[in-house]
């Protein structure tokens, strides 16, 4: 995974709120292997007419917009599937880190897992940038995930909160299987506890639970 | 004395393998299902060299891809479908799981598969790569939805890093009226709470409605608890969870079933237990729901009008309800007994159960289908029990296709579609823009309700058409 520590770049803003998966990243190119990219799916049919042509009214066909590494989005981002092809596509686009007051759970936990880091901001402190932005689109907004800071030209950083423990996995590039292994002594330690517990779960075993 | 304790604290606490300082937590993960679009945890499972920790534990089957005509891969009409099916198969193989494919008699989708297997039990943990997991709690499991990389973590350390969630208990008193489902309570719920209402939340639905409802109900309201944005949603085990489990496949057997039975007895919350969050709504009050936009918040009794942007306070609320009524091709003001739709869907891990195809067979077998009308069968074993009830012929004497199982029309991906601008009544969780195809308009009912439109070529009050 790409590790992220800091961020300068300018940004899109996106007003509409609870933005699903489904509009992130339609069903359809889901079925595609990740090796191949996922850039082209982004935003598919609000960013694409259906012959492919490009809409130009949606903010990613703008011209400022379209080399930015932020998304500043709205209330309750990514809500609805779990598909990680939403934080793939994203990511294959450029995106590199997500601003919004609110994310649906899993899509929040997925982009910790692919380099994509979500923010946090208040709704006022999210509206207020994206009003910077859509006023002036070549605004740089810093991103600094050391000190949880958002930061606009001329203006106090605005703080973040992140959990530890992804923002150490961030920072590395590390995933999180790497560090569970080393908890393998105590997963097995429990399965023994649990096992004989709630012996009817057949925990460890190798046939069908 | 311990203080009462929440059924989610009752099983999150003896799942945890370690908890951090920094409050994350090692949790263990009991039972884990595995489908066709699981394939992108395998790729990483494979780029890393490593195994599935716990086969025995891992349950696979076949449903998003699956056709809805035909078992076979020649029956798949996309080639990049066919390979995903095809490396289900290979991947399940090769890492020896143990997974029901296209053609198995016991083949479904993962949330019908899961309960009607007993592989989901009361007191476990359970996950699986898609977001309607949450289904599995209505048996009085912890059960939630990840994402691709999570699943490749489970599948490697049967164990996935989580902070704790909050609670939310949401109590439902009094009883449904005649032709109200377990569908128009939760769509009720969440058109209420709103589509992050429970975002972060665990949520247990609790209240004499809920302890009314059979198992293929409460897992009708379990379903959709992630369209109120909650993590997992759950319900208390009790007689009718045990008479259910009791003899199937996976669940314990004999005496050991026994003894499960005693540990679950002891998971309903304690009284007095304290939940971040609480809501109550009146059950007698439900009426049959219709979703009118393009979030499953966006929901309305059948007697009720579209809304209009006017109804909201805030700018965002009113441009969301313009857009959505520009998608949906509606004026606000019309009855929504008064909108016509082109095509209905029955089926889905929402409400594709044996149960649920009686309801809707029970409306069907009253007239013809006034439009083309798609039923997917939620299991493999779900149709064929139909079959042996004789509903097949009652679907098919009144016009409705009879499909094999699928997740089919909720998400299109095995070629089931709507057309654009097409409006389709579905029993469905999703009514997103384009989820059922580009461009389509999609509309959550009960099953009840979506064959009563089938016949009627409209939304109608279901209650109009029982007992005539």
């Amino acid at each position: 995974m790409e590790a992220f520590t800091a961020l300068t770049s300018t940004a899109a803003p996106l007003e509409d709120i609870n933005v699903d998966t489904d509009q992130i990243i339609p069903a359809r190119f889901l079925r595609f292997p990740r090796k191949d990219g996922y850039g082209s799916f982004l935003f598919r049919d609000m960013r694409l007419t259906e012959d492919g042509q490009e809409k130009p009214e949606f903010v990613m066909n703008q011209p400022p917009y379209r080399s930015a590494k932020i998304l500043v989005a709205n209330t309750n981002f990514g809500c609805g599937s779990s598909r990680e092809g939403a934080v793939y596509a994203l990511f294959d686009y450029g995106y590199r880190c997500v601003i919004a007051p609110s994310f649906g759970d899993i899509f929040f936990n997925n982009c910790f897992k692919n380099g994509l880091l979500p923010v946090k901001l208040s709704a006022a402190e999210v509206a207020e940038i994206r009003r910077i932005v859509c006023e002036h689109p070549d605004t740089e907004i810093s991103v600094d995930l050391e000190r949880q800071t958002v930061t606009l030209p001329n203006r106090k950083p605005l703080s973040f909160q992140v959990d530890p423990f992804w923002k150490m996995c961030m920072q590395r590039g590390l995933d999180d299987i790497s560090f569970t292994i080393e908890h393998r002594g105590d997963i097995e330690a429990y399965e023994k506890r649990h096992a004989a517990e709630q012996p009817w779960l057949h925990i460890g075993e190798k046939k069908k639970a | 004395m311990t203080a009462a304790q929440t059924m989610f604290d009752k099983i999150w606490r003896p799942h945890v393998v370690v908890e951090r300082d920094d409050g994350n937590t090692l949790l263990y993960i009991d039972r884990h299902i595995v489908h066709d679009g699981s394939f992108h945890a395998f790729a990483q499972l494979r780029e890393r060299g490593m195994e599935v920790a716990r086969v025995g534990q891992t349950l696979g089957t076949a449903d998003h891809y699956v056709p809805s005509a035909g078992r076979t891969l020649d029956d798949v009409p996309n080639p990049t479908a066919r390979r995903v099916i095809e490396a289900f198969d290979t991947n399940t193989a090769d890492f020896g799981v143990q997974a029901f494919r296209m053609a198995d008699p016991n083949q479904g989708i993962v949330h019908v598969v899961g309960p009607e297997q007993g592989f989901t039990l009361p007191g476990i943990t359970l996950v699986c790569g898609d977001s309607h997991t949450s289904t599995h709690g209505a048996l009085g499991a912890l059960a939630f939805g990840i994402g691709a990389s999570e699943v490749a973590h489970v599948l490697a350390t049967q164990t996935l890093w989580q902070t704790r969630p909050k609670t939310i208990r949401i109590l439902v008193d009094g009883s449904l009226g005649v032709g109200v489902t377990s569908k128009d309570m939760i769509l009720a719920i969440i058109a209420r709470i709103g589509t992050a209402g429970a975002t972060g939340h665990v949520v247990e639905y609790a209240g004499q409605a809920v302890r009314n409802f059979s198992v293929e109900q409460r897992l009708t309201v379990c379903n959709m608890s992630i369209e109120a944005g909650a993590r997992a949603g759950m319900i208390a085990p009790d007689e009718i969870t045990y008479a259910y489990l009791k003899g199937r496949p996976f669940a314990p057997q004999d005496q050991e079933f026994d003894r499960a039975v005693t540990y679950w007895r002891s998971l309903p919350s304690d009284e007095g237990a304290r939940f971040d969050k609480e809501a109550q709504l009146d059950g007698g009050k439900i009426e049959p729901m219709v979703t009118w936009g393009t979030s499953p918040q966006m929901g309305i009794p059948i007697s009720g009008k579209v809304p209009g942007p006017d109804q909201f306070t805030d700018a965002e609320g009113q441009t969301a309800t313009r857009d959505a009524l520009d998608y949906m091709g509606l004026e606000a003001g019309t009855r929504m007994t008064d909108v016509a739709v082109d095509q209905v869907f029955i089926g889905s891990c929402t409400n594709s159960r044996i149960e649920d195809l009686r309801e809707a067979a029970a409306i069907a077998r009253k007239g013809k289908a006034a439009v083309p009308t798609l039923v997917s069968a939620g299991s493999t074993r779900v149709k064929v029990q139909a079959e042996k009830e004789g509903l097949d012929r009652i679907f098919k004497e009144a016009g409705f296709v009879w499909a094999d199982s699928s997740c089919s029309m909720c998400v299109g991906m095995n070629g089931d579609l709507v057309g654009a601008g097409k409006r389709c009544a579905s029993t469905s969780n999703r009514n997103f823009k384009g989820r059922q195809g580009q461009g389509a308009r999609t509309h959550l009912v009960s099953p009840a309700m979506a064959a009563a439109a089938a016949l009627k070529g409209h939304f109608v009050d279901v209650r109009d058409l029982m007992g005539a």
